[in-house]
């Protein structure tokens, strides 16, 4: 086993970890977090591929995701916070509003 | 087996420990501490990929940014306890089908990556300093680099729009 598919190996867990993070916790901060993690698990995939081609475009990719990642962040948070305004809860199973 | 490979097991270790941290925590505080640290082996981890400049820029913007903006909206909400049992009696298949699914996912990436196996190439080391990136940021990717600044613009008026007070 090469370096670059250890860190493939590691990405594809990690990703799975944000996965289970998002369907099982409850809190809406502890999804967002989750979601994260996947990002980042993404970012890994991607150093990992440059890495073994010798080029840089992967790197470039993954400076855009985590500019990405941070305006997410940044809107999905104040979301959070007038959510928890309105409903003071961040429980996820309390925001059934829309439900028939 | 290369050099890098006995580094790497130990870092994905912690990577993989501080990840079930998070999905395991029960203060929401305790969780976004678990994520810095998968953050800053991530970032040790880039280094050891020759990827120097994205190793600082995970440092400063996800590990510094990014989790200061969680950790202060935890405590701002004063949301860090999680209930402890957090699944109502309505939807309890819900955590072993979730489990389940995980473990399809794990299975189908795993599958991707072992069964269909890339060729090796000679593993020279690109120039990825900040010099090369820079170059290529306001080369070739001029244009996506731009729409970046817009998009963060964006989000910057709108996360002050829904948090206004009115």
């Amino acid at each position: 086993m090469d370096s670059t598919t250890f860190v493939a190996l590691l990405s594809s867990v990690l990703f799975t970890i944000g996965v289970l993070g998002v369907l099982l916790r409850r809190s809406a901060l502890l999804i967002f977090m989750s979601v994260e993690l996947m990002l980042n698990a993404a970012n890994l995939a991607f150093v990992a591929f440059a890495h073994r081609w010798v080029q840089l475009d992967g790197q470039i990719f993954v400076f855009f995701v985590m500019a990405v990642a941070a305006a997410e962040v940044a809107v999905g948070l104040a979301l959070i916070v007038t959510i928890f305004r309105t409903k003071r809860s961040t429980n996820v199973d309390d925001l059934a509003a829309l439900k028939g | 087996m290369t050099p890098d490979l006995p580094i790497l097991i130990v870092l994905g270790a912690v990577s993989i420990a501080s990840a079930l941290g998070l999905l395991l925590s029960r203060n929401a505080i305790y969780a976004a501490l678990f994520l810095v640290l998968n953050f800053g082996v991530g970032a040790v981890i880039y280094l050891v990929l020759n990827a120097p400049f994205i190793a600082v820029v995970q440092v400063s913007v996800y590990a510094g940014a990014i989790m200061v903006l969680f950790l202060f909206v935890i405590m701002l909400l004063g949301a860090e306890r999680l209930s402890p049992g957090e699944n109502p009696p309505g939807i309890s298949f819900q955590r072993p089908l979730a489990i389940a699914l995980g473990g399809v996912l794990l299975g189908l990436a795993l599958y991707a990556l072992f069964v269909r196996q890339p060729p090796t190439t000679a593993t020279a080391l690109a120039d990825s300093s900040p010099t090369a990136i820079g170059l290529s940021l306001f080369g070739p990717y001029l244009f996506p680099f731009e729409v970046v600044s817009i998009l963060l613009l964006v989000a910057m008026v709108g996360a002050v729009v829904l948090t206004r007070n009115r």
